[in-house]
């Protein structure tokens, strides 16, 4: 079942994304800076957690999702640490992928040319 | 024969209109169903990694991290074999927004602009779509805890 | 009406010219895709791959311009020397294609920048030179390639974007035409030279839009200036509007009671098969009017199929940093008469 949930929901997240894509000016970066957007926003709302907890990947592979860990990194060092946690806390539970991008950007920059 | 700004305006504006009335307008039904598509494979591959990292004796909530770092790493691979530019144009919004998707913009420059050189070419450049999101990420991450954890108290 | 001594410039903004420089020879160069279209059969080399034996795609752009310079020279069996003028022009910033590939040709060299219109400008001024007496061999080539431009204009190449469905597909190709006071071929007869117009379009994705009212005006002001109609042309070929700017020239021009039947073509349309190949609206790009003219066009000529071609280039003159800053895109057109007789 989780496969099930995971497709529909995360289609579904993608479903929105082309709508303001084709139905606005923006450009892709622009819906993806949107979604990080809204992810951290619904996560202040308390929403995104019950919807990962829902939908599993379906949630957590969307870019909104990006939103969600860097806000709920701030959230859990803020109750830790205090003020400072809101600075030191953004790349605590998201960094590991942001250094997986950037990390597998240059490794494949070496090995790799463009094709165009 | 010189044209007020008045005339030009008028001008341009019945131009848009008319032209409006003849751009061919995206498929809306064919690029949904194809974002939802590719964009729920993509998730449910996510969710085949999550699941195997749990059954390898992860917690649930530990696994997401590892789950994305393998998500990042496929939308990169598939990115320098120039494969998800082809998936991208398809998909549309159902591969630019997974995280694969993310992992393709910094892939995708970094590539690209080594030949301007590996620090201000490649190590700049590779941050071109990518910058925006985690700079609006982390602005509004901060933004909204701090919001969050002033009102509702965390 | 008019003073001075400028006894060629007719109506608005035309040129007629006097002894009509002849189109000699041409040569024309394009990259796989292009080969695999519809005109395929009809340039003279089709690039293998996008690289070219280059280490980047500027490079190769760099490559195609030399080489369109130099096979036309060689059939004509002239040297560099030999050439009075080179004009030369490409999309990319500073037209360093042109600049670049110039370095190893030693002739006086004049750079174009006319966005896609650059082979029309380049065609007009080269007559220009020569029907003036200021030159007898002018060479004029210009040539854009799909990767640089997306590059320069758009994503990088590997970036999973979307295009829309007025996206247009940017022409790899070159192509070059030696134009001589004397010899064999079809000749540049008249010019219409465009001004900028701007309705205020801003979508870098939907050129077509952006360039049809300068095609139009173009057009509409070529026929005025010399009294002619539409069906005084076997053949008016717009560069690089595509499906979405050639649809609004018609409804602009019939508008003003000018009916473009079949006769009105555009090389965006001709280039590719937009049924088969992924190019959306069509092709655009310096290198779509000058390989369609140099490699199908011109050769209509000879084998005695075309008479009469209107060869209307049209050009684009936004930069990446205007869009940037929400400028809308002006465009330009110019217009040059070939013609058998």
């Amino acid at each position: 079942m989780s496969y099930v949930w995971a497709f529909l929901v995360g289609g579904l997240i993608c479903v929105i994304g082309q709508l303001v894509f084709d139905l606005t000016v923006f450009t892709m970066g622009h819906v993806m800076v949107l979604f990080v957007v809204l992810g951290s926003v619904l996560t202040g709302l308390g929403l995104y957690e019950p919807l990962v907890k829902f939908a599993g990947a379906g949630a957590s592979v969307p870019v909104s999702n990006f939103g969600y860990v860097l806000t709920s990194g701030v959230l859990k060092e803020l109750e830790l640490i205090g003020p400072w946690g809101a600075l030191a806390g953004v790349f605590e539970l998201g960094g590991g992928a942001i250094a997986a991008a950037i990390f597998f950007g240059f490794l494949f920059a070496l090995l790799t040319r463009a094709k165009g | 024969m010189a044209q007020t700004k008045e005339q030009q305006k008028r001008a341009q504006e019945e131009y848009q209109r008319l032209a409006r009335r003849h751009r061919p307008r995206p498929p809306l039904l064919r690029n949904a169903l194809l974002a939802f598509l590719v964009g729920g494979a993509i998730s449910a591959a996510g969710q085949g990694v999550l699941n195997f990292f749990v059954a390898q004796g992860l917690p649930p909530d530990k696994a997401g991290g590892p789950t994305a770092g393998v998500m990042v790493f496929l939308g990169a691979f598939l990115t320098a074999l120039g494969v998800y530019d082809k998936i991208g144009q398809v998909g549309g919004a159902g591969s630019a927004i997974p995280i694969t998707g993310f992992a393709n913009s910094i892939v995708a420059a970094a590539i690209e602009f080594k030949t301007e050189g590996f620090v201000m070419g490649m190590a700049a450049r590779m941050y071109q779509i990518a910058g925006p999101v985690i700079t609006y990420g982390v602005t509004s991450a901060i933004v909204v805890g701090l919001l969050r954890f002033l009102i509702a108290g965390g | 009406m008019r003073r001075g001594v400028a006894v060629k410039r007719i109506g608005k903004q035309s040129v007629k010219f006097t002894s009509p420089p002849v189109i000699t020879n041409t040569f024309s160069i394009v990259g796989p895709m292009e080969g695999q279209g519809p005109l395929g059969q009809r340039f003279d080399t089709v690039l293998e791959d996008t690289f070219y034996g280059e280490q980047t795609w500027e490079k190769t752009e760099c490559k195609l311009l030399r080489e369109a310079i130099f096979n036309v020279l060689n059939r004509a069996q002239l040297q560099p020397t030999d050439l009075d003028f080179i004009l030369a022009g490409d999309l990319l910033d500073q037209i360093v294609s042109s600049n670049f590939a110039l370095r190893e040709v030693e002739a006086p060299f004049l750079g174009l920048y006319g966005a896609c219109s650059t082979l029309a400008e380049g065609l007009a001024t080269g007559a220009m030179l020569v029907d003036g007496g200021f030159a007898d061999r002018v060479l004029v080539v210009t040539g854009s390639h799909h990767d640089t431009a997306e590059r320069q204009y758009r994503f990088p190449t590997e970036l999973g974007v979307q295009r829309p469905p007025t996206a247009q597909w940017t022409v790899t190709g070159a192509g070059s035409c030696l134009l001589q006071s004397q010899g064999k071929g079809p000749r540049v007869t008249c010019a219409t030279l465009g001004r900028v117009i701007d309705l205020g379009s801003k979508d870098p994705n939907d050129m077509g839009t952006a360039m049809a009212p300068a095609a139009a005006d173009t057009i509409r002001q070529h026929l005025r200036d010399f009294a002619k109609r539409p069906e005084d042309y076997d053949l008016i070929m717009t560069g690089d509007l595509g499906a979405v700017g050639v649809e609004l020239v018609r409804v602009i021009l019939r508008k003003d009671g000018i009916e473009l039947g079949q006769q009105f073509q555009d090389g965006g349309l001709l280039i590719f098969d937009r049924e088969q190949q992924d190019v959306h609206a069509g092709g655009s790009g310096c290198g779509c009017s000058a390989v369609v003219f140099a490699g199908h066009l011109f050769k209509l000529f000879a084998e005695g199929k075309l008479r009469r071609l209107l060869l209307a280039g049209t050009g684009a003159l936004l930069s990446p940093l205007t869009y940037q800053q929400a400028e809308s895109i002006p465009s330009v057109c110019h217009a040059v008469a070939i013609e058998v007789y």
